[in-house]
């Protein structure tokens, strides 16, 4: 590889270092976003520089690959974002997968000593490659719910999946030890296979729920695995060691304040089978008798409101109610209410996910704000409107010590002046955890598919005008 | 590869793996999917190396592997940034268009 390649990939970390950093502000995480795609053209540009590549075959690749890339992105709803990361991801981990192969190929073939190092990130690389590619596949699944979205249990799992896991080991240790013998490919290939029906098994054990913590960590693994992919090269690569160590880190950060937001450790979220129905059944019943309220009432209420806060959740998304939501937002500014939406940080399915269906719907970026700014000021809120939103606002985290959520950080929205929840029925959330706010003396429930709701609420409102 | 070299590639590793942790510790619960999928696009810098395995010598099987690390870290390049810029484009200030 050339010199000039070799500065062509400093400057390509450097412009990936500073575009992360401006991802991380609302008004400059666009250019941010464009920046970090020109470190990748760099980078990319300086590779295809080397000598003694295929060029027609490259030049194929990256059309078919960028065809497909773009297309997908325009087409899909944000709604569906939460899976689109996570198919994409996995590719990056299949991509890497494939590139350990290639790398063990070519040194196998041509019976060269492999480095130490070498030969461990060709496995490394293989192994979490392989892992993020099903895993995250399975996730894809969970979230477009072309899988059942409950957690995959059986007995003995965790012994089946330790087994697997002390094999990996102790096939890696053997497979390095001697990587040229024939044995070895055979050994290599059956780390293939491993890798790959590993990452299902330790994906299906995962409520989908859960999910935003998966992909957190999916993430993480898909950088951890390009980085490998780094150091297997003949001559190690140091952008792809840089570009995939920051991926890395930031997909562990963020896994570990999807577990903070949740007040759960990742190994409870990764093994417990959360949200399975054996552990929600835990937590005192509620009962009571839930107060039911008419759109037209719900409208009366609303239209002498000078402070109201919607709580959006994933109901908000499945109903597809984000632009009939905001419709009444909007509304009630026109009729002199704040109007702010509260949002959870792992209301969703995705971290964010919400921030994202609302900057959709045109909601200024000032007006969405975090549960720990709401929460100091959420008495001096007239009307919270929770929409398709449960576990996020069930004051069982904060008052049931036998609750499976408690002590999870929650919008406090029972401590505002009136609760509306939103709802279809009176089926407890996700996680099949009851909801004692349905109950409380300042809550109203307001029945119906999100979406319809919110409609009648609109029309009360135009009727008045 | 010359084993001197190790040290120093493990040096960048760690001050990489520091430097992914400063930079995200602070971003804003608002922007953890675009930041997501951003980083995610750029996990498909394994591109890199899906190019170096494609060379014109060598067997077929390494070529046809590297081509089809290409085709999938593309997609992954291409829709991952792709994705993030049209979720970015979303946000908005107040008052700086939109229909609002």
């Amino acid at each position: 590889m050339s010199g000039f390649s070799q500065y062509a990939y400093i400057a390509a970390a450097i412009l990936f270092c500073v575009g992360l950093k401006m991802l991380s502000r609302a008004d400059t995480a666009r250019r941010g976003n464009r920046l970090s795609a020109t470190a990748m053209l760099i980078a990319v540009v300086a590779t295809m520089l080397s000598s003694g590549l295929s060029y027609s075959w490259i030049i194929a690749g990256v059309l078919i690959g960028g065809g497909i890339g773009i297309a997908v992105a325009r087409m899909v709803k944000m709604t569906a974002m939460p899976e689109m990361v996570a198919l994409f991801n996995g590719f990056g981990g299949i991509a890497s997968l494939l590139v350990g192969w290639a790398e063990y190929h070519k040194g196998f073939s041509n019976l060269d000593a492999f480095g130490s190092l070498t030969i461990v990130a060709i496995y490394l690389a293989v192994l979490i490659g392989g892992i993020t590619f099903t895993g995250s596949l399975i996730a894809y699944g969970k979230l477009s719910e072309k899988l059942p979205g409950k957690p995959y249990l059986y007995n003995g799992q965790q012994i089946v999946n330790a087994i697997i896991a002390v094999a990996i080991v102790s096939g890696g240790i053997i497979f390095c030890m001697n990587p040229t013998v024939g044995v070895a490919y055979f050994l290599f290939i059956l780390a293939v296979i491993i890798s790959l029906v590993f990452g299902v098994l330790v994906v299906i054990p995962i409520g989908g729920a859960d999910m935003p913590v998966v992909i957190a960590l999916l993430n993480s693994y898909s950088g951890l695995a390009a980085c490998a992919a780094g150091f297997a090269l003949e001559t190690p690569n140091t952008v792809l060691i840089v570009a995939g160590a920051l991926v890395g880190a930031s997909g562990l950060i963020l896994t570990n304040i999807m577990c903070k937001a949740m007040n759960r450790s990742l190994a409870n979220v990764l093994f417990s089978g959360f949200g399975s129905g054996s552990t929600a059944a835990a937590g005192a019943a509620v009962t009571g008798e839930a107060n039911p309220v008419s759109a037209e009432d719900a409208f009366l209420i609303l239209e002498s409101a000078r402070s109201v806060a919607f709580v959006p959740g994933y109901g908000m998304a499945v109903a597809q109610a984000q632009h009939a939501v905001v419709e009444l937002g909007n509304l009630l500014e026109e009729n002199g209410c704040e109007v702010r939406y509260a949002i959870h940080p792992v209301a969703g399915r995705m971290p964010g996910h919400m921030n994202v269906l609302l900057a959709e719907a045109n909601v200024p970026y000032e007006q969405l704000v975090e549960m720990d700014d709401i929460n100091p000021i959420i008495s001096t809120i007239d009307v919270a409107v929770v929409i398709g939103a449960n576990d996020v606002v069930n004051p069982a985290a904060r008052e049931d010590e036998s609750s499976p959520i408690y002590g999870m950080p929650i919008i406090n929205v029972d401590e505002a002046r009136t609760v509306f929840v939103l709802k279809r029925s009176m089926n407890p959330g996700f996680a099949g955890i009851d909801n004692p706010l349905f109950f409380k003396e300042n809550t109203r429930m307001l029945f119906g598919d999100a979406k319809v709701s919110v409609g009648a609420l609109i029309a009360e409102f135009k009727e008045l005008a | 590869m010359d084993p001197n070299l190790y040290p120093l590639l493990f040096f960048v590793f760690a001050l990489a793996i520091f430097l992914g942790i400063e930079l995200i510790a602070k971003v804003p619960s608002q922007l953890h999917t675009p930041l997501m999928s951003g980083s995610n696009a750029i996990s498909g810098i394994t591109i890199v190396g899906a190019i170096l395995a494609v060379v014109v010598e060598g067997s077929a099987l390494t070529r046809i592997l590297g081509f089809l690390a290409v085709v999938f870290a593309t997609i992954n390049v291409f829709g991952g940034y792709a994705v993030t810029d049209r979720m970015l484009g979303m946000f908005k200030a107040k008052g700086s268009g939109g229909s609002k």
